[in-house]
């Protein structure tokens, strides 16, 4: 079952890489330059780090059948904390512990609407989603921030053989699979994701786990929101992490984690976020103007999502088996706790 | 409002009388009559009858969409292409008119388009399951995307028939003066009203927002209804962007940036509950006002910046979520 679903995303990320190649012969090319690998797939890793971080969150938020809106306009508050606070003369390290103390927070409060009040989700983190970036704007006077930091800007845009950025990233991915499904975590968020009142009964912290995946959520976007206002040393309150809650729904619903919770692939998230990321580098590449990306973007998103759809499985299972009746195995619809 | 309103099927509300049902929309406006009651006691001039034509003048197009979101969410889904729609409607439009189309074939082609694309998502939705949150996202991706396939740089709209119905003004006693824009959005109004409370396809949809299998072993025709708000909210999206393209006199694709957002706070501030079934068109018309007078109160007092708008409806959004929360008991993970 698991690994049909990765297979649609990984084929659209072939598909897109060997487009790429044709296109343009050298883009695999690696170089290495004062000790930095260089190249257009780094690019596309570094680029694209941002969304995969917060995808992780949001794989999680997902997995217990919520949703969280709030994950950009958090990424635009962390950096406007952490610009405000070094361009007052501030310490880089503090302005950085600060933001993530700020985001924990968010977290917390959305968290709270959903597991305490019982908000739903969509419209619990629309609440955020709307008055934080107004809070980002009023921290930053509606100004951008530009800032001067040596140790700041490495995270967004330092190399260490790789660029930092993506391997914050996969090392968050890297630790959160290994909590998840190493120990008993994965189990419970995903029994959550199924039905949460039965999970309590079953002597699961429903509303614990809930709140942590929120609070986690919220930790990851402020973590891509340092590396989004590091890599161009400056704080925009308006445009930093715009639709990035978006890309990173779409990343995680590509990767074949369905919208209806109660289970999630850690591994098809990775796939989603570099499909996302390598599109718009194709598109740029191509020469096709900016803006049409969304064309897309749109295309492939659908294209996956029917593919991976139950019910397009259950057309041409219809199909093969009028060829060959033995074959197939009705499948249970929805997949429960594995 | 009618009297005739269909009783919630699903009983999920507290068992009560007409006033109870009718909580939330009442609450709306009597916010947005505390609002303005605020800024007619602040602001010289705030008081009067232009002030209140205006609201409706400038958010015409976002009653016409919050109709159309009403409908969707009604059923239980959502729907986030509105504002790329109306974008790709001010395109078209723009667009068809610089072309040398007659007017009457540019709107049709507008509301066509619209409709078509509303109909294709509700079947996307309907029939391949896949989630109304997904399947709206990418449609207003596509949409979007589409804008600026038509054109990268924003066309401005030179049809005399669009000019004159844009200048043109009808004169209310009192020296109140309103544009065509605030016919055509309460004639939607009246139009939905009619067809969600005095119709067959109106039963069905909030009968789908109460619960989908009941109605379904009833025999209404969940299909129809679940694909039709779908188109429905297209229309409406194209109308809106019509409007829009009649305030703006242009076309352009980041016309309407981020206006999902704002339609669906204005529903949501209207009494409408997220999970469907539950929720009337009058609460929204009364979410779009409550949003325009906050807009309007920021900009009386000059000295607030703009971003205050979004905190200040974020906080209504949260005070009005809190408040269903005590008069509507709803399933905590419904979604």
């Amino acid at each position: 079952m698991k690994r049909a679903q990765i297979l649609w995303p990984l084929a659209a990320l072939a598909g897109l890489l060997v487009l790429n190649i044709i296109v343009t012969p050298s883009f695999l090319s690696l170089r290495i330059q004062d000790g930095h690998l260089f190249g257009s797939t780094i690019d596309i890793l570094r680029n694209g780090a941002p969304t995969m971080l917060i995808a992780v969150g949001m794989t999680l938020v997902i997995a217990t059948r919520g949703i969280d809106l709030s994950v950009g306009a958090v990424a635009a508050i962390a950096g406007a904390i952490a610009c405000t606070w070094i361009a007052d003369g501030g310490n880089a390290v503090t302005a950085m512990i600060m933001a993530l103390g700020v985001c924990v927070l968010l977290g917390l409060w959305n968290g709270f609407l959903v597991s305490v009040l019982g908000i739903q989700p969509i419209i619990a983190t629309l609440v955020l989603m709307t008055a934080g970036r107004g809070v980002a704007m009023l921290l930053t006077e509606g100004q951008i921030i530009t800032i001067n930091d040596s140790l700041y800007s490495k995270i967004g845009a330092g190399f260490v053989v790789l660029p930092v950025a993506i391997l914050i990233s996969l090392a968050v991915l890297g630790g959160v699979a290994l909590l998840t499904r190493r120990t008993a975590l994965g189990m419970l968020i995903e029994s959550v994701g199924v039905n949460p009142e039965a999970s309590r009964l079953a002597g699961v912290r429903s509303r614990t786990i809930i709140w942590t995946v929120y609070v986690f959520a919220a930790l990851c976007a402020g973590v891509a929101g340092l590396m989004i206002s590091s890599n161009v040393n400056a704080a925009d309150a308006n445009s930093a992490g715009l639709w990035i809650e978006m890309d990173a729904i779409l990343a995680v619903v590509i990767g074949g984690t369905s919208l209806a919770g109660g289970r999630y692939s850690l591994a098809g998230t990775l796939v989603g976020a570099l499909v996302i990321q390598t599109l718009t580098t194709t598109v740029y590449t191509i020469g096709v103007p900016t803006n049409v990306t969304l064309v897309f973007k749109a295309v492939v998103v659908i294209a996956v999502c029917l593919l991976q759809s139950p019910r397009t499985a259950g057309f041409v299972r219809e199909r093969r088996r009028r060829k060959q009746p033995s074959v197939s195995v009705p499948r249970p619809q929805k997949v429960g706790v594995r | 409002m009618t009297v005739l309103a269909p009783s919630r099927p699903s009983g999920r509300l507290l068992p009560g009388r007409l006033p109870q049902r009718f909580l939330p929309v009442i609450a709306t406006f009597a916010v947005f009559v505390i609002t303005f009651g605020v800024g007619s006691f602040r602001y010289e001039g705030f008081f009067s009858g232009q002030v209140v034509a205006n609201l409706f003048v400038d958010n015409a197009f976002l009653i016409v969409l919050a109709v159309g979101m009403t409908f969707v969410i009604l059923t239980g889904g959502i729907d986030l292409s509105v504002g790329a729609v109306a974008a790709l409607s001010t395109m078209i439009a723009a667009a068809t008119l610089e072309a040398g189309w007659p007017p009457w074939l540019a709107v049709l082609t507008v509301l066509a388009s619209g409709s078509t694309l509303g109909l294709l998502m509700g079947l996307v939705i309907h029939y391949f399951g896949v989630q109304p949150f997904i399947v709206t996202l990418a449609g207003m991706f596509l949409a979007r995307g589409l804008c600026f396939l038509i054109s990268v740089e924003s066309v401005s709209i030179q049809d005399p028939v669009f000019r004159d119905l844009a200048t043109s003004t009808i004169s209310l006693p009192g020296d109140i003066v309103v544009t065509w824009s605030v016919v055509i959005a309460l004639l939607t109004v009246a139009v939905a009203v009619y067809v969600l409370h005095l119709t067959r396809f109106g039963r069905t949809v909030y009968a789908v927002g109460g619960s989908e299998s009941s109605a379904r072993l009833m025999g209404l025709a969940t299909s129809r209804a679940k694909v039709g708000v779908y188109m429905v909210s297209g229309f409406c999206s194209a109308l809106g962007g019509l409007l829009f393209s009649l305030y703006m006199l242009s076309g352009y694709g980041l016309h309407a940036v981020g206006m999902e957002l704002d339609v669906i706070a204005a529903v949501v501030i209207g009494g409408t509950v997220l999970a469907g079934g539950f929720g009337y068109v009058a609460g929204s018309v009364a979410g779009v006002l409550v949003l325009g007078t906050v807009q309007t109160l920021i900009s009386f007092e000059g000295t607030l910046s703009s971003w205050w708008t979004k905190i200040v409806i974020g906080v209504l959004l949260l005070a009005f979520i809190m408040l269903q929360r005590l008069i509507v008991r709803q399933p905590s993970a419904a979604r």
